[in-house]
This record gives structure tokens, sequence and C-alpha cells, in this order.
């Protein structure tokens, strides 16, 4: 690529180049509302994550340990609204696709970044909603909603929950609006289609799943608030209205939603594998059109949520059939990604340990999923823990594993600033590892037939260990998030400066001063190579190079440590 | 659209600081816009899907309950956003033509429909309500308007009657503010209209759509045929 002028000796960047706390909340700069985003979503992650611990606590005994039974069913309500509404659908193309997708097409901002910031605003409105409805007394019916529970029955904050999810959904919709609209317009000269990184196309794809999907949903959630507010009667079977139709308007954007909050992790690991394996992905093509593909499949899959809820045979059977072709594309996804690895020069920094242990994770995720997506074993599988494990190795080991990559990978463009490299790894493996611990018990205790939402199981004791065990994984989960939050705030005020470019990555984004200055180029570059263009030759003697240099920096006395580690990488590439 | 030649380098608004030239800026707002109505029309389409199931249902009941509706009304307004249509788009091409009295006046008049719109509405509106036909315990409190339909039934069809129209009358007011901020930069004078026919453009665009959900809700609502 023709890259930019030297960095900028100056200091000035995104971050110091306007002061105060008013130059951030009126900021249209797509990098510090990414930073906004950072913040709050990671404080809304926090509040998730202590329901979450409450839940587990509760289920140590199988006769419950402290909530009540009503308190429980607000606790794990507000535990599923919070992640999926304000995290899982939000963080990673509201954090990094806002950062980087600008940066990695050459454009200096969003098209609407005015757009871009009310979207912050939309959001935190609707977040706080959610909140005030939980603090002030609790909702409760799970994140679902359904009706006619939801509009008719529960006496909790439904109205004001629903009102901030409503809102949240615009919030989506800006952002997809400003995401679609920026990949169309806005690339730099040279960067064609099939130049253009595959976090660039994931975030395409999703923007394109939120525009088609949140409206719907929002409607849909609009007309229970209605129902309730002003006794609009469209869900409600006592004049004749049809409670499932609910269900089919919320799965068909729910669903999608699920594409909403992986396609976006895919697009980081993407990255992470070529970069760290220092290659370029095999099958970017393939990649980039499987992203479409999930993209579209996803809105034809919605009825496999409902093949108990009095759904035909003929249509569980067509659900069925799309959902398996879900798999097409996705194990496209994972194929590739592994053939990247074979024969490559892989470097096991912490961001690829992520991505690594994303691919296993997903991949027990997206399979049991297919266990799922047939009739004959949903019906025993339904509404069990084998369902909350398999959306938990999807998103948590999927989404939240990837969005702890893409921190990892992308922290130092973002603050400038390196951290812990070796707490990072460490806790990498403490992540995966608890991970499974809490999340595998849970197959085996759904697959026994404990159903989830239940707050007892003293009639089945033989639960417990398994519920145990999970419990005592969530606590090192638990840990595996704290511990990033402690070294990377550490990070910011003593972590050495970071270089362009860290990683040796490819991509704009690595090509402009960490952190990047405000206008993110000096001049718009124009784009001549092809994406992740890693040349294999320059790579070895790069490589070699640079352990030279590590070798002589820990063995200062021998002369021959260069040919030695020449040697000793030879044995080992192969 | 693209036809508008940009001759000069002053001849636009102002360029923004993310956009390389006028093209790229007029282009981006362009798509930014017709991704929006995307988004109206899945808005929509989730309501009009639940009207298509319920009337499936409900054939008759929603057929005698449709005759309390006032077709004269309803195929005035139906007129009256045409004309206001046809005035808006009068105004586009005034704009790009950069001819300010037509497009002020067309605006106007644009304007105004939107009003008499919501005026005819607010009338069908409260004689509904005088009827006891807005969904509620209340609801066919008067029994002869509901014209032999099961109660609920016909509560459901008003339900979505309410739903929609209401949803496209909040669109009508949406509708109204962004047509007057625009007389009001026309008016000004505004290099940012003036020079450059995009902001009309894009509240046209606007300005069609909700004409064109009307055009939907009017057959549906006030026009079923007979059941067998």
């Amino acid at each position: 690529m023709i890259s930019q002028p030297a960095p900028a000796a100056s200091e000035t960047n995104y971050i110091n180049e306007f002061g105060g706390l008013k130059s951030w909340l009126l900021t249209g700069d797509h990098k510090r509302i990414a930073i906004l985003y950072l913040i709050s979503v990671t404080f809304f992650f926090f509040l998730g994550s202590v329901a979450a611990a409450m839940i587990r606590w509760e289920l140590t005994a199988p006769a419950g340990v402290v909530l009540e039974s009503d308190t429980y069913n607000k606790v794990f309500s507000s535990h599923g609204v919070i992640m999926v509404f304000t995290f899982l659908v939000v963080a990673i193309p509201s954090v990094f696709g806002n950062f980087f997708l600008p940066i990695m097409i050459g454009a200096r901002d969003m098209a609407f970044p005015r757009l871009n910031l009310l979207s912050w605003y939309l959001y935190m409105a609707g977040g706080i909603l959610i909140l005030a409805g939980m603090i002030n007394g609790g909702v409760d019916g799970g994140w679902t909603f359904y009706t006619p529970y939801s509009s008719m029955y529960s006496n909790s904050n439904v109205t004001l929950v629903l009102t901030g999810v409503f809102i949240i959904g615009f919030s989506s919709i800006t952002t997809g609006i400003n995401f679609i609209v920026t990949t169309h317009k806005m690339r730099a000269p040279g960067m064609t289609w099939f130049r253009l990184p595959l976090f660039v196309w994931a975030h395409y794809a999703t923007a394109v799943v939120i525009i088609l999907g949140t409206p719907v949903v929002a409607i849909t959630l609009l007309l229970v608030v209605f129902e309730r507010a002003f006794k609009l009667p469209i869900f409600n079977p006592e004049l004749g209205g049809d409670p499932v139709l609910f269900q089919h308007l919320f799965w068909f954007y729910s669903h999608p939603a699920v594409y909403i909050m992986i396609l976006p992790a895919f697009g980081i690991i993407s990255e992470l594998i070529a970069n760290f394996a220092r290659k370029r992905v095999f099958g970017y093509h393939f990649i980039a059109f499987s992203t479409l593909a999930i993209a579209g499949l996803g809105f034809l899959v919605w009825g496999h949520h409902m093949f108990i809820s009095s759904q035909s045979m003929y249509q569980g059977i067509v659900f069925s059939l799309i959902s398996f072709l879900v798999a097409v594309p996705s194990a496209i996804k994972v194929f590739n990604w592994t053939a990247t690895l074979y024969k490559a020069n892989i470097r096991l920094q912490s961001p690829m340990l992520y991505a690594l242990g994303f691919i296993g994770l997903f991949t027990v995720g997206g399979l049991t999923g297919l266990f799922l997506g047939s009739m004959g074993t949903d019906v025993h599988l339904t509404a069990t823990y084998f369902v909350v494990a398999h959306f938990h190795y999807v998103m948590v080991g999927g989404t939240m594993t990837a969005f702890l990559g893409g921190l990892h990978y992308w922290w130092p463009k973002m603050t400038g600033r390196l951290y812990a490299e070796g707490l990072a790894k460490a806790n990498a493996i403490i992540v995966f590892l608890g991970f499974n611990l809490t999340f595998f018990p849970q197959f085996i205790v759904g697959w026994l037939g404990m159903p989830r939402r239940y707050h007892y199981y003293y009639l089945a004791p033989e639960y417990q260990v398994y519920n145990i065990m999970s419990t005592l994984g969530s606590g090192f989960l638990g840990i595996g998030f704290l511990l990033p939050a402690f070294y990377l705030s550490k990070s910011l005020m003593n972590g050495r400066k970071a270089s362009a470019n860290p990683w040796g990555a490819h991509g704009l984004e690595w090509e402009i001063p960490s952190p990047p200055p405000s206008t993110n180029f000096l001049q718009i570059p124009i784009v001549l190579d092809e994406v992740y263009d890693f040349d294999p030759v320059t790579e070895y003697e790069q490589d070699r190079a640079q352990q030279a240099i590590e070798h002589a920096h820990e063995h200062p006395g021998m002369m021959d440590s260069h040919d030695e580690t020449a040697s000793k990488l030879e044995e080992g590439g192969h | 659209m693209a036809a508008i030649a940009h001759d000069t380098h002053e001849d636009h608004g102002a360029l923004h600081h993310q956009f390389e030239n006028i093209e790229q800026q007029n282009d981006s707002y362009i798509v930014g816009m017709w991704t929006f109505l995307v988004t109206e029309v899945m808005f929509f389409g989730a309501l009009f899907l639940i009207y298509t199931l319920y009337r499936s249902m409900y054939q008759m009941d929603w057929y005698l309950a449709h005759e309390e509706l006032d077709v004269k009304l309803g195929a005035f307004n139906t007129i009256v956003l045409l004309i206001s249509s046809f005035t808006v788009a009068v105004a586009v091409r005034s704009a790009q033509r950069k001819e300010r009295g037509l497009v002020l006046a067309n605006i106007g008049i644009t304007i105004a429909c939107a009003f008499i719109f919501l005026i005819v509405k607010a009338f069908e509106y409260s004689a509904k309500f005088e009827h006891h036909l807005y969904p509620g315990p209340t609801f066919g409190a008067v029994p002869e308007h509901l014209n032999g339909a099961n109660a609920n039934y016909a509560q459901l069809f008003y339900g979505l009657y309410f739903g929609m129209t209401g949803l496209h009358a909040l669109h009508i007011i949406v509708g109204i503010i962004v047509l007057s901020a625009l007389f009001n930069l026309w008016w000004r004078k505004c290099d940012s209209v003036m020079k450059d026919y995009i902001p009309t453009e894009l509240v046209g665009l606007y300005w069609h759509f909700v004409d064109l959900v009307w055009i939907f809700l009017f057959p549906l609502m006030y026009l079923m045929p007979k059941p067998h």
C-alpha cells in the first residue's frame, strides 16, 4: 500500500488533541465514540456478570441458597436482558467496528459522525431505562418476553425494560446504517471489495442483518408495551389474538441477532488468524461469501426456536433443514481458519491464544446447535441446560472470547500502550479452562434433564455435582474477566509505549501511529496490495532476525547465537 | 440524480471533513436515506404481516368491522397525500433547477396537505372514540357500530387500525417537522439547500415513503371486499 508519510513526531493523537469531558461527550470522532462504548459495555457486562454469579451461587444447592424464587426469576431475566441487549449485540460492532472499520478501509471517519454519537446516547438512554426497571422492582419472564405472560400477567417492570430495549434497537439501527454507507462509499482509492479485510466484510454483513431484523423486533416489543399500557390487543388470546405470533416475530429478529453477535466475532478471528499465522487467510473469498450466506440464511431459520410451540410438523421439517444449512458456511469458516494455520509460522501471542480458543469453543457451540436443530433430539432437549450450554458456547466461548482477543490485539493501537503479555497469555488460558469447566457440565446436566430457569432441583439431587463444577468454573471465568481489567488499566498508567505496529501485522490500521491521530490518515492512502499480503520469505527472514535479537539479549556473551537460533528454527519449523 | 453537474467547486453546500469530495458526500447521504427507508419498510412490514394473518383468520368479522370506517374521508385523505407527493416531487425538481420561489411554494403546499390529512384523521379518530371503537375494556359499548361483528375480533381490527394508522400519523408529524425545517432553510436562503439539492431530495424521499405507506393502508383498511 502507498502508505503514510512516516508517522509524525508530534505527539498529537485522538486522545490528547482535545481536552475536557465535553470534548468527549460531544465528539464526532468514531474512535472516541468507540472508547465511550468500550467503557459503557464494560460497565453493563460487569452488571450482567454479577447477575450470573448470583445464579451460579444459588444453584450450588438443590434447594437454593439465598434467593427467593421470585428474586431468582428477576435475576436470571436481568442477566439475559443485560448480556444480550446491552453487551453481546452491541459490544464488538460498536467498539471495534466503530474504531477500526473506517481506518481499515482508509477513511477519515464514519459517513455520519453525528448519527454515530446519537447511537451512543440512544444506547445509554436505553441502558439506563433497563437498569431503572431492574433496580425499581425488577423484571421477570426472561429475556425473550414471551406473550401472554409479558403482556398480560407479569406485574414486574416489563414496560420500562422493553422501552429501553426498543431504544437500544434504534442505537443498533443507526450504527448499522453508518456501517453500510461507510463501507459502500468511503473506501480509499484501490480498496476494492475483495481487498477489504474480513473484519469489514463481517461488519457489513452484520449491518445488513441489523437493518433488516431490528425494526421488526422493535415494533413487536412496542406492541407488547402498547398492550400493557393502552390495552392495544395484538397478542391477546382472549380476543382471538395469537400469542405464538409474538414468538414468530421475536425470533425473526432474535435468531438473526445471534448472527449480529457472532459475525463480528468471526471478523476479529479472521484478522487474528491471518496476522498471527503470518499468512493470507486460506479461501478469502469463501470466508467473505460465507459471511453473507450466514446473514441470509439466518433470516430463514427462526422456527427452530419453536419446534414445540404448536408449529406444524412440516413447518418444523423445513426450519430444521434450513437450520442445518447454516452449518455449511459456518464450517467453511472453521475449516478455512484451520487450513490457514497449516504449515504457518504461528506466533502464540495472547490475541492468538484467544483466537485458537475461539475456534475450539465455537465448533462445540456450533455442533451442539445441530443437535438442537434436529427435531427429534430437540423435543428432549428443549428448555434444558443443554440449550443454555449451547448458546453460552457460542455467545461466551465465541463472542466474548473474540471480544477479548480483539481487545488484546488492538489495545496497543487504541491506547498506545503495551500490556503485560505474560499475564495476558495466562489469562487466555484461565478463560478457556474456566469457561469449559463452567459450561461443559451443563451439557451433561441438560442431557440428564435439568430444565433451564428452574430455581430448585431438590427432586433430582444428582444434578448437584454438575452445578457445583459449573459454579466453580464460573469463579475462574470471573477471574479471567477481572484480570484483564486490572492489567489493561495498569498499562494505561505505566505500560510501555506501543510502536505503530507492535505485532508486525498487516492492515491500514497498523500503518498509522498508535494511538491514531484524530483524522486517522494525514493523507488518504492508495491501496495497491491485496489484503493480508504476507510474503513468506520476508516473514521468515524477519522472524529469524527478530529471534536472533531476542536471543542475543538473553545471552549477551554468545557470539554464534544467530546461527543457533536459525538452525533451531529450521528444526522446529516443520 | 447524478445528472446534476457540480460545475464549480463552490457550487455546493459545506463539505464535511470525513468526505473527499461533494460527490462522495452526496452519494453517502442518498445511500444512507435509502438504507433508513429499508428499516422503515421492515418496521411497517411486521404490522402488515400481523394484519394479513388476522384478516385471513377473521375475514367476515373484519369485513363487518371495517364497514364502520368512513371510505369517503379515507379517499379524500388519499387524494390529499397524492397531491402532496406530487408537490414534493416538484419541489425537488425545482431545487435542482435552483428555482427558490417554486421550491418554497411546493414545500408549503406539501406541509398544508400534511396538516389537512391530520385534521381529517383527527375527525375520524374522534368518531371512533365516540362509538367506543377504541381498544380497551369499553370496546363495543355501543353495539350498533359493530355491524354484527364479533366484538373481540373487531377489537383486534381496531387495534391494528389505530396501531398502523397511528404509526403512520406519527410519521406524518415527523414529516411536517422536517419539511418545515427545510422550508425555513430555503426561506433564509441558506447555502446548504440553495447550492445543493440533496437535502431537499432526502426530505422528498422520506415524504414519498410516508405517502406510499398510506397507499397500502387505505385499501387494506377501508376497501375490503366482502368475503364469500
